[in-house]
This record gives structure tokens, C-alpha cells and sequence, in this order.
């Protein structure tokens, strides 16, 4: 039996040395698979390119879901892209008069809709072939039948399933706390005055409540779909056709927009942090000890309502927490990326024993597995079920671990997965997350308590073959 | 240390507790003044809701609502949620002894009506002392619950005792899929042992016509402020109201996930590995001239099985994908399906374990499930990495898993409802696959050994353990060492 260790360079194929290699020994045609399937630590299931379709009035929550599912399925690892039809509008019009486009009996911009809903479509089709990706959002209202009834015959001609969002909701006061936050800014009201852009927003929602048809149980019963209503109290979810849209639909259901904040940190600086050694499972330095009682005060500063407190299973993360004086949990999951034989190990040492493990590392650091360890993807793949109860809970403070935390952080901002393993989280440093308007606000607090630091930055030799001088040329000083 | 402004009753001042890590699950937690563990302990597996909860289940006779019970019941017992079923059924039958006919139940037979609001009330009774005297997190109770005024007791109960309430409806007007469940589970119940097929079924029928009339859905309008899924049409659709917390939460992920299409899952190991030859545990070896033996006879097997669509997944370990290399057709790897970690312990025979970390090795006969390898794993925490698979398995169809010993064991405990005691010691050998096969409550176990010889991997549960003491104060005197020495060696597999 001939073991193939495919080289990094062709397509997404990933070689590493050692014991836990993604062994790709495959004398079976993995006919599933396109062309440039990566192998990944978990199967993603989704063989057929999915659209979801929102639908639902203006002011509706759509384009939050929208973008909230998209941010959520690309950090899972589901190539996802939203596309938008109103900004599809503001390229064509360029300016935005008033709400008399959207009059249904405006048979000139009907034509105008008509032909950039078209072209969405077209590129929704080219995002699957061209761009391999596997989900595509369609952010509009879709208020129609008819409308709905265009898409899935496009679909099925092009042999894509699709999944319905429909989000419903009367209570005036969550339709105009909507349009305060995101319709008022938005670019078609530069030139309004506030009552004036509520005045024409709302005569917007008129246009189209007439001729709007909900999704039907009875009559729309062979599609696959979830209602939600009045932004989460009650779903109906209808022929859940497979794996992604069961992931969709549970997603969805934990999700809420009661206003919260959550809180990151690292643990306090360890003792190993201090020699410049990664991982293991070490107590807190001194300063690290002087940063658990300033985060206590912090955190009392801040009062916060019912604040959760979760940590992982290593010593120095707990001791953090115990600073604090309120209950915690411990989640494993939370537990930093295991470095397998380099657990423990400097920098210098790794360089010094498996210089080419160093260097396939700082060449793809996102999908690298140490031997016996773990990579950053297998990270995320940990991470899921702590997302899924963050979105559940309010106010959280996750004291957790450096590359645990670029994983958490990349989902809240939307990172991307070469972006991920160096985002900036130094010790001694609390982010404050807080959605607002379609993303997340992020206040940084430096407790102002002395640290190491030990964020190493991709170096600009990342060939097997460069010198140790060249490898180590971004290591962080440590002692 | 000085005791700081502003200290809570938690702790006197900061960082004045040490923490001390369990030697058995390799938990880190806040000692007191004494060097022992203090109570607190939160470890996250499942959000502990502070409150019990009771899930009530609604609907016709004949609609799944038993069926759900214990698969859900099984589920939440195997994720470490101790969980209960109280089927009211079960105690008319202890009250009622010998079930004469549908009229029992005629809604205008008040003897009946009495005999059945007892029943109900006795297994609530059950009910509370599951939920608060025994340690119990989830209740399950599984009546027809078919009106509202039922249904007002149950939540004046709840409300009474501080639970909270779901309610799980199962609504279905399918013929076929209400005479298949009839011949499934009801003509073999206790009730209909003195009938012929005919009798039973026409009395059945009937029996479910004196619920017709007074049957009052979970409506969205009316029950708008309860907390409920209603499953119709065994899964087509579902409505979802006002879901309260994480447990429900999951619970609703579950229900939407199962279903009941005929199906069949084979689970097997890999084929013999160099280590297991050698007797060491862990690593991550390919297969010796045997297992290689064994995945081309696995070939033949499932070949001959002729399964329709059949998926087949591996771990991302060499000697499961060498495996299923053999059987020819396109699998899919897991990680989560790879051995449970040994960490230190990696590639150590079971007597090295003994000579250099015979604490560990103790601690593990002491409990095999919750004990943590050091810089491993446990059990317990193979458990939490393998549910999304049994998740994914509940999705999907004809499933052949080529995995481990310690994950096969993990995974038959979930199909088989083992208890956390005896999952570890489960019997899964090396070269036989165990197909399992959903029949009306449980699941059928048919083992094919493939006649390919290989060493048995198999350690049982040694008869002489350390005492139950205190884990910072074990103290192992010769006497014990050397006895356990006779019991390893003894108990172990042959070893080259």
C-alpha cells in the first residue's frame, strides 16, 4: 500500500511529519470531493452547493441573520457569501430618491429590480462554480410567491438546494428599534433628517406589506424553510432537508439580540510565559497574579448584570478566575491548542529539534497540526459548542488562552482564517465585545500590569531550507 | 495576606486558595484551609440548570411519545444529564393488573377516569422524588397528556416544586406510519398477551378513539406562553415555542435530528495494529500482516451485506483509514472518532504503566470512566468529543464506523443504554463487527466475527482495587503493590 504525502504546495493538500499526519493514502477516487477539498478534522457534509432565501418586510432582522449565519458558517469552515440586494440597487441607481421606487405599481423600477435580482443570481451561480463556494445568502425580501417561485426554478436547474429564512415580526417597537440602529445610516438616507428618513422608511414597509405572502405550511409545505417569529419566541421549521441546514436551523434558534457584552481575556502571565516556553500547564507569575486582582476590581468597575465567568481546565486560568471571588466554570474546551511534542518547548528549541515543523508552521499556521498536537482548525472545530452557548448567554468573561482566543475573537469580528492565528491578544489585556448595528463594537482595556509578550508574527522566510536566524527572526523576548 | 475590601463570602481575600488538582480527573480545583478539595465545583459538561426539569410529553396513543421518551432518555443519560422516564402506562398496568379491554378508557368510564388521575399522580409523586431527593436532572413524563386540564395539573406540579416544564407533542395522521408503530410496540405490549393480532389491533383502534374527542392540541395562540416543540408528521415539521435554556435547547436540536426510517449501523475496529501486537496501548501504528487480513475480509462482508448507500467513516489515525481503504468505497474521516488520548502514557504497555506511574495506574481501576489520563484524556471526556458523531449518526442513514476500542465502547454505550460504570468494560474485540439495528424501543446487536484471529485487547475490571479514600492520601503499601502486580500480569492480554 503506497502512502502519498502530498506536498503543501499543490492545491490544499497539507503535509506535516510525524505521527498525526492527515494521512491521505487514497487509491479511491474521492469522488465527493471537488477538486481542492481539504481534508479537515470534521466531515462537512454539504456536497451540494445550498441557498438560504430570506424573506420577510423591510426592518425584519434579515440582513442581521444574514450576515450573523455567513460570519458563523465561514468560521466552521462553510465558504459562505451573503448577497445583498439593496446594495445591488445602490450600484445600479447610484442615488436613492425616495420610497416611490418600491411603489408596486412603479412599472420602471419594477423592470430595474427585476434585472439586478437577475444578476444576483448569476453570481450566486458563478460564487459556486467559479469560487467554490458552498453556501450562498440572498439577502431581499422575497415577499412574493412569485418571486420565491423564480429562485427555485432557478435551483433546480442548476441542481442547488434551498433553504427559506422567513423572519415575522409586528411588534412596532422591535421594527422601529430596527430602523433606528441600521436604516437610518444606511447610505440611502444620507440626506435625510431623521424624521423625514423614518417617515419615508416607513411608507418603504407599505409598498410591500400588500402584496406580501408568508410562507405557508399548507401551501408551501414541500419546501425547506424555518419561520421565525417575533425575533425568536416561536420557529416553525419545515422539511429540514440535511446536515448544514440542521446546523442552520439550530444555530438560529440560539441566537437573540437582547443587548450584552462579552469580556475576553487570557490568563494571567504564567510562569512559563516568563521563560518564553508554550503551553503546558503552569501557575501564575507574580505579575500574573498582580493581573488576576486588577481584573477583579475591573470587573466590579464595570458592574455587570448576572456576569457568567467560564474558564478552561489549566491551572492558570483558574487561579485568574479565583481572583475574582465569584463561581466559574471550567470548560475543557477552552483549554489551550495542544503543541504535542513541542508542548513546553521555547521557540529556539522547536527551531533547534524540528526546524521543519517550524517552518511548515509559519507557512499555513491556520491548518498546521503539531505532531501529536493540534492545528487552529481542529481549535475552531473544539471551540463550536462554546460559540453555540456564548450566542445563548448574555453577559460572559471567557478567561481562556492565546490561540483560544484569536479562534473566539476571528468569529466575533469576522476573521479570516489567515488572519486568525495572528491576531494581536496580549496578556494583560481584556477585549470588550459588543454587537452593535450588523457587527461587534471592541473596547480594549490594558489593566496596565507589565507582561511579556508573546505574540510571534509570521516571519518573512518561510521556506523549509531558511536558516535558524531567519526562523526565530520574530520570536518575542522572553527570559 | 491581608483580607482586600472588597472580598465576598467565596473567598476571604484573592488568591488565598490554593488550587490542587484532582488525581483522578486531572481537575484543578480551589482547596481549603485543611489541603482538601473544596466544595465548589463547576465543570461545564452540560449547563446544569439549577432547576429540575420535566418534560411532558402530549399526544394519541400510537404517535411515538414512548418511543421519544427513551430515546431521549438515553441520549441525555449518556451526555451525563441523569435523566428518568416515568410512563404512566407502566403504573395502571401495576395498578390495574390485567388489562381487559378499550373501555378502560372510554372517557364516560368514571371507575377508569379515577384508577388513570391516580396513576398520573403516583408517578408524579415518583416524579418530585427523582428530581429532588435523588439527584435527578430531567424527568421525563410519558402519558397522553391529550387535555389542557391535564396539563394545568402537571404545570401547577412544576410550578409548586420549582421545575421547569417542556412539552414534547407528537402530532401524525399518517395511517401507515400509526398501524407500523402499532405492530412495533403494541401488539407485543403486557396488555395484549392474551390477544390474537386481529383483537388487538380493533381494540387498539378503538382505544385511541376515546381520546379523539377530548384531544386538545398545543396551540400557538392558547399555550403561547408555554415552552414546547411539536413534532408533526414524525419530523416533516416543527414548531418551536419559546425555547427557556441550554438543556432545552439541545433537546430540541436532538428531536429535530432522530427519525425512523429502517436503518442499520456497523461498527467496527480497526484491523490489528503493530502495537496492539506488542500490547501497547495508544500511538498510532499501521496494521500488522492480520488486520490487513481482516480489512480485505471486511470487504467481502460488506459487500456481501449489499447495504443501500452505505457511508462509512474512519478516525484520522493510519490503521482505521488503512481499514477502510480495504472495504473500496469513498469514507470520511473524523477526528473525533481518533483513541481516547493516553497523554504520558502514550504507547506504554499496561505493566510500564504499572512500574512508573502505579498511582495512575490505581486511580484508573478505581473509576475507568472519569479517570483522566495525565495530559490525556477520560471517558467522560471521549464522551463529549464523540457527540456531534452521535448526533450526525442519528441523521444519517446506513453508517459503517471503523474506529477504536475505547470510542466503540463510548458509542455502544449510547445505543445499548450503558451506565458510565459499565461503558469502559465493554467487550468490543478486535476483528468483529457489531451491526445494530433500531426495533421498536432498543436496538438489536448482531456480532459478526470475520474468523481472522488477533490478540485480545480486552483488560476486565480487577477484582482487588484500592479502598475509596481520600485521593490526596492513597497510600499503597507493598502488600497491595505486589497483588496487584499477580492481578495485572493475570489479567492481561497475551502480550509477545
Amino acid at each position: 500500500m503506497i502512502i502519498y504525502k502530498i506536498p503543501l504546495s499543490s492545491h490544499k493538500f497539507q503535509y506535516i511529519s510525524g505521527k498525526f499526519q492527515i494521512w491521505n493514502i487514497s487509491k479511491i477516487p474521492q469522488t465527493k470531493f471537488p477538486e481542492n477539498f481539504r481534508k479537515s478534522s470534521r466531515p462537512q457534509f454539504t456536497n451540494c452547493p445550498t441557498m438560504i432565501v430570506m424573506v420577510g418586510l423591510p426592518a425584519r432582522g434579515k440582513t442581521y441573520i444574514s450576515k450573523k449565519l455567513t460570519r458563523y458558517l465561514n468560521w466552521i469552515g462553510v465558504p459562505t457569501q451573503v448577497f445583498n440586494l439593496g446594495q445591488y440597487r445602490r450600484e445600479v441607481l447610484q442615488t436613492y430618491k425616495n420610497y416611490e421606487f418600491f411603489r408596486p405599481d412603479n412599472e420602471e423600477a419594477m423592470k430595474i429590480r427585476r434585472a439586478y435580482a437577475s444578476n444576483a443570481l448569476k453570481d450566486i451561480a458563478s460564487y459556486f462554480t467559479k469560487e467554490q463556494g458552498q453556501v450562498a445568502v440572498l439577502d431581499a425580501t422575497n415577499t412574493t410567491r412569485e418571486r420565491r417561485g423564480v429562485i427555485i426554478n432557478f435551483a433546480k436547474e442548476k441542481g442547488y438546494k434551498v433553504f427559506f429564512i422567513e423572519s415575522v415580526c409586528d411588534d412596532p417597537e422591535i421594527i422601529e428599534a430596527n430602523t433606528m440602529q441600521v436604516k437610518l445610516s444606511s447610505p440611502d438616507y444620507e440626506n435625510y433628517d431623521k424624521e423625514e428618513a423614518l417617515v419615508d422608511f416607513l411608507k418603504r414597509i407599505d409598498c410591500y406589506k400588500m402584496s406580501y405572502v408568508p410562507l405557508d405550511e399548507e401551501k408551501d409545505r414541500h419546501l425547506s424553510f424555518i419561520k421565525i417569529f417575533n425575533v425568536g419566541s416561536r420557529y416553525l421549521v419545515n422539511r429540514v432537508q440535511d446536515h448544514i441546514q440542521s446546523r442552520i436551523v439550530y444555530y438560529l434558534m440560539n441566537i437573540h439580540v437582547t443587548p450584552r457584552s462579552i469580556y475576553l481575556s487570557r490568563h494571567g502571565e504564567s510562569e512559563l510565559n516568563l521563560l518564553g516556553r508554550i503551553g503546558g500547564d503552569t501557575g501564575l507569575s507574580s505579575q500574573g497574579q498582580k493581573y488576576a486582582k486588577a481584573l477583579a476590581e475591573f470587573i466590579r468597575g464595570q458592574s455587570i448584570k448576572d456576569l457568567k465567568v467560564w474558564t478552561s481546565h489549566m491551572k492558570r486560568t483558574i487561579q485568574t478566575a479565583e481572583a475574582l471571588g465569584v463561581p466559574y466554570e471550567q470548560w475543557k474546551a477552552l483549554n489551550e491548542i495542544d503543541a504535542g511534542v513541542c508542548e513546553e518547548m521555547t521557540y529556539e528549541e522547536i527551531q533547534a529539534t524540528h526546524p521543519e515543523e517550524f517552518a511548515l508552521r509559519d507557512q499555513d499556521k491556520y491548518r498546521y497540526r503539531y505532531p501529536k498536537g493540534e492545528s487552529y482548525e481542529d481549535l475552531v472545530h473544539r471551540l463550536e459548542p462554546v460559540i453555540m452557548e456564548l450566542e445563548r448567554q448574555e453577559n460572559v468573561l471567557v478567561i481562556c488562552h492565546q490561540a483560544v482566543m484569536r479562534c473566539l475573537l476571528a468569529y466575533f469580528l469576522d476573521k479570516s482564517e489567515d488572519d486568525l492565528p495572528y491576531l494581536k491578544c496580549p496578556l494583560h489585556t481584556v477585549l470588550k465585545l459588543t454587537p452593535l448595528a450588523y457587527g461587534c463594537k471592541v473596547e480594549s482595556f490594558y489593566l496596565n500590569i507589565q507582561a511579556v509578550n508573546t505574540h510571534r508574527d509570521r516571519p518573512t522566510n518561510v521556506n523549509v531550507a531558511r536558516k535558524p536566524e531567519e526562523a526565530l527572526q520574530t520570536v518575542p523576548e522572553h527570559l | 495576606m491581608n483580607v482586600t475590601e472588597d472580598s465576598t463570602e467565596q473567598s476571604g481575600n484573592s488568591l488565598t486558595r490554593e488550587l490542587t488538582q484532582n488525581p483522578l480527573k486531572k481537575i484543578w480545583v480551589p482547596s481549603s484551609t485543611n489541603g482538601l478539595p473544596d466544595r465548589h465545583i463547576s465543570q461545564r459538561k452540560v449547563c446544569m440548570t439549577n432547576c429540575p426539569t420535566l418534560i411532558v410529553t402530549v399526544g394519541l396513543p400510537a404517535r411515538g411519545k414512548t418511543y421519544i421518551s427513551k430515546k431521549l432518555t438515553r441520549y441525555l443519560n449518556w451526555i451525563d444529564v441523569p435523566t428518568k422516564e416515568f410512563n404512566v402506562g407502566q403504573y395502571r398496568r401495576e395498578c390495574v393488573k390485567i388489562y381487559k379491554s378499550f373501555e378502560f378508557f372510554r372517557p364516560d368510564n368514571e371507575e377508569g377516569l379515577k384508577i388513570r388521575k391516580q396513576c398520573a399522580l403516583a408517578a408524579l409523586n415518583d416524579v418530585r422524588q427523582f428530581l429532588m431527593d435523588e439527584g435527578g436532572q430531567v424527568a421525563v413524563f410519558d402519558a397522553t397528556n391529550t387535555t389542557r386540564e391535564r396539563r394545568e395539573t402537571i404545570l401547577r406540579f412544576a410550578e409548586q416544586n420549582g421545575f421547569k416544564v417542556f412539552f414534547v407533542e407528537s402530532v401524525c395522521e399518517d395511517p401507515d406510519v400509526i398501524a407500523e408503530n402499532i405492530v412495533q410496540v403494541k401488539l407485543g405490549s403486557p396488555d395484549y398477551t392474551h390477544c390474537n393480532t386481529e383483537e388487538a389491533v380493533a381494540d387498539f383502534m378503538k382505544r385511541i378513539k376515546c381520546y379523539e374527542n377530548s384531544y386538545q392540541p398545543l396551540d400557538e395562540e392558547l399555550d403561547g406562553d408555554l415552552s414546547f416543540i411539536k413534532i408533526i408528521d414524525v419530523g416533516r415539521r416543527y414548531l418551536v415555542n419559546r425555547v427557556q435554556d441550554h438543556i432545552q435547547s439541545r433537546i430540541v436540536y436532538y428531536l429535530m435530528n432522530i427519525h425512523i426510517t429502517p436503518r442499520s449501523i456497523y461498527l467496527c475496529r480497526h484491523g490489528e495494529s503493530d502495537l496492539n501486537i506488542k500490547g501497547r496501548i495508544g500511538g498510532d501504528s499501521g496494521l500488522s500482516a492480520k488486520g490487513q487480513e481482516f480489512a480485505k475480509s471486511l470487504g467481502q462482508f460488506i459487500q456481501s451485506q449489499n447495504i443501500h448507500d452505505l457511508k462509512v467513516w474512519t478516525s484520522q489515525m493510519k490503521r482505521t483509514i488503512q481499514t477502510a481503504e480495504a472495504v473500496g468505497v469513498p469514507y470520511e474521516q473524523w477526528k473525533a472518532l481518533n483513541e481516547i488520548d493516553a497523554g504520558v502514557c502514550e504507547e506504554l504497555m499496561y505493566e510500564e504503566i504499572q512500574q512508573r506511574y502505579p498511582l495512575e495506574f490505581a486511580l484508573r481501576d478505581q473509576d475507568k470512566y472519569r479517570y483522566r489520563y495525565p495530559k490525556g484524556e477520560s471517558y467522560e471526556d471521549l464522551v463529549q468529543r464523540l457527540e456531534p458523531v452521535i448526533m450526525e449518526l442519528e441523521r444519517q442513514e446506513n453508517v459503517l464506523v471503523i474506529c477504536h476500542q475505547a470510542v466503540m465502547r463510548c458509542l455502544l454505550a449510547y445505543f445499548l443504554d450503558k451506565t458510565a460504570e459499565e461503558l469502559p468494560y465493554l467487550k468490543c474485540p478486535l476483528h468483529t463487527v457489531l451491526k445494530l439495528t433500531p426495533v421498536a424501543y432498543g436496538c438489536k446487536v448482531e456480532s459478526v466475527c470475520l474468523n481472522v484471529d488477533a490478540v485480545n485487547t480486552h483488560r476486565d475490571r480487577p477484582s482487588v482495587r484500592l479502598t475509596d479514600t481520600q485521593p490526596l492520601s492513597i497510600i499503597i503499601t507493598l502488600q497491595t503493590l505486589s497483588s496487584f502486580f499477580i492481578n495485572h500480569i493475570l489479567g492481561n492480554p497475551d502480550v509477545l
